[in-house]
């Protein structure tokens, strides 16, 4: 298949650091209390005083995610854009240009592969700041590619979700991804390879109806938002008055459709946990310690 | 009583003179009027045929919501021998939304599943309007699961605004129970015919459609969001629908133009709530000949090519 000459073509990553000036603050989103902004990033954007888990960007995922923040990239496959000619207040062609420019990513997915737990790993990133995360006929064909990658170098698949759900503008087509990506799920499970959702806040709509919900590990981050029908709409439908607490991650996990919740802080040794004891490999010395 | 659309205003004059007109024969007034009759049934069939050719998308919108259109089980009914209905979900729930069950079709033992909206107000509660809970699905999935055993085609006949946007759902794991659903749908190692015969309303409707072959009637649609919801959301005014049913490209035409559906399935001048029965033989006939080129195939061949169709889909340039 010439799929892997075409489409990847890897980026050096992770060795670009930020500087941020020592003495800027920010307030948290949750509590409103003050923080500094060094402190902020060093504790993986969760806020030292409530343990609000603020937005996180594709990228700083990947950081985190990987060994040492050491990870290629992979270039996204290319489709064709706009299928649809499609127009609402806006030319869905120039949202696609602002959101470029403002997330700095192709689409709403950033896939690289490297090691977790020293073991092989693929991470798919949705990108909430590329128009809400939604999916559409590229990100379905990224998604795809980061299956078709795993099973080429027989490793897992960790995807952090984050997404509004379709993409309206390309109508159907964004419908079609549904399936598009569960194929990609079944792939790697043939392939018997693992399968692990982190479920972040939003997760909603034919995102969370496919491959969201399709892991063979569900995590979540904390009070992370998931639902099919977000909760507006339902309050809209039903009239009644929302359980408390309702689609957040604790709630799935009591209703039994996430696993665990995981604290940011925790998830890289989580998931290098669940890769070891999934692909029955030795433990490193890190996990036999801990 | 007929239910008239909005554009089918003029044509409801006319037949409601040219019921007059009969109602004053029968009254005996003596008067010859089967000239006049003639020449109004000719000028209504006229129009509604000029209506029908030419309906535009939002208009067709309407008539795939048409509540005088067959429903599911209406198809069970005119199409299938020995339908035997199966229930549950067996994880505590059974949902009448979706409808379903074994039978024969054309002498082909089958599993047929549907989305069922119902005809009047009690049937429509029983079914909650068609829109599945995750029971529902999962129910799906247990039938799917169920024809790949036996080998037995599976032939699904969907009616849906969608799946139920409720608390009870979520709290069940509706997202979960449609992407499972379109998992089973994909792995059948059986043919698999989708027929869109009414609304394909979104996720909800996948679920049920990740077919081998996805066949919708003429005036159905198939969309990622009803036109009112986009028009709310991306032109934020729902006054906009018409716009957005434009522009959502949600009719079979389009949907066939777009490569992801298979084949449209002419309906009646007036559409398939004027004329049921015709409407439904014409489904019929659709589906055996696609099933008659499926079935030669063996499962593992069915599932790699319905894998390809899928993935295929948007690749091209268009």
């Amino acid at each position: 298949m010439s799929w892997l000459t075409e489409y990847v073509r890897p980026k050096i990553r992770g060795l670009l650091q930020r500087e941020v000036p020592e003495n800027l603050w920010t307030s948290c989103d949750s509590c409103s209390q003050m923080i500094l902004i060094k402190d902020l990033e060093r504790a993986q954007k969760v806020c030292p005083h409530c343990g609000h888990h603020g937005k996180a960007n594709a990228t700083e995922r990947l950081d985190w995610t990987f060994d040492g923040g050491h990870y290629t990239r992979i270039e996204l496959p290319k489709v064709p854009t706009d299928p649809l000619g499609f127009r609402d207040q806006k030319k869905y062609v120039d949202r696609l240009k602002d959101a470029k420019a403002k997330s700095h990513l192709d689409e709403s997915l950033a896939v690289a592969h490297g090691k977790i737990g020293g073991r092989d790993a693929v991470v798919a990133v949705m990108a909430y700041e590329f128009m809400a995360g939604t999916m559409g006929t590229a990100m379905g064909e990224a998604f795809v590619a980061a299956c078709r990658l795993a099973v080429l170098q027989k490793a897992a698949l960790v995807i952090y979700t984050a997404s509004g759900g379709a993409r309206m503008q390309e109508g159907v087509l964004s419908l079609m991804q549904m399936p598009r990506t569960t194929i990609g799920v079944e792939m790697l499970k043939d392939a018997g390879l693992p399968y692990i959702v982190v479920l972040t806040n939003p997760t909603t709509g034919g995102v969370s109806a496919s491959f969201a919900m399709l892991g063979d590990v569900q995590l979540a981050e904390p009070e992370a938002l998931i639902a099919f029908t977000g909760p507006r709409v339902i309050q809209d439908t039903v009239r009644e008055k929302l359980p408390e607490g309702f689609q957040r991650s604790e709630y799935l996990r009591d209703h039994g459709m996430v696993d665990m919740v995981v604290a940011r802080s925790e998830m890289h040794e989580t998931l290098a946990r669940l890769i070891g004891l999934m692909t029955n490999s030795p433990a490193t010395a890190s996990e036999a310690a801990a | 009583m007929r239910q008239y659309l909005d554009f089918e205003k003029p044509v409801a004059e006319l037949e409601n003179k040219i019921a007059e007109l009969r109602q004053m024969a029968k009254d005996g007034e003596g008067i010859n009027i089967a000239d006049e009759i003639g020449k109004l049934s000719d000028k209504a069939e006229k129009q509604l045929r000029a209506a029908y050719t030419k309906l535009t998308p939002w208009q067709k919108v309407s008539v795939a919501r048409h509540a005088q259109r067959p429903r599911a089980l209406d198809y069970f009914k005119a199409l299938l021998e020995e339908y035997t209905p199966l229930a549950g979900d067996r994880l505590g729930h059974d949902d009448q939304a979706v409808v379903g069950g074994l039978a024969r079709f054309r002498g082909q033992a089958v599993v047929v599943i549907g989305t069922e909206r119902g005809f009047d107000m009690e049937s429509r509660l029983r079914h909650n309007f068609g829109m599945p809970k995750p029971e529902g699905y999962r129910k799906a999935q247990r039938l799917v699961e169920l024809a790949g055993r036996f080998g037995l085609p599976i032939l699904t006949f969907i009616d849906t605004s969608g799946a139920w946007p409720g608390i009870d759902a979520e709290q069940r794991g509706q997202a979960q129970a449609i992407a499972r659903s379109t998992d089973c749908c994909l792995r059948a190692p059986v043919p698999f015919i989708a027929t869109i015969i009414g609304e394909g309303g979104s996720g909800g409707a996948v679920a049920l459609g990740a077919g081998d072959r996805v066949l919708m009637l003429e005036h159905s649609i198939y969309s990622v969001i009803a036109p009112e919801g986009a028009a709310s959301i991306l032109w934020r005014d729902p006054k906009q629908a018409s716009t957005a049913a434009e522009a959502l490209k949600l009719t079979a035409q389009d949907l066939l133009k777009l490569k992801l559906i298979d084949r449209i399935i002419p309906e009646p001048i007036g559409g398939a709530q004027r004329f049921p029965s015709e409407a439904i033989a014409s489904v019929g006939d659709a589906i055996d000949e696609v099933l008659k080129e499926l079935l030669p195939l063996d499962g593992e061949n069915l599932v790699a090519k319905r894998r390809e169709k899928f993935l295929a889909m948007g690749r091209d340039a268009l």
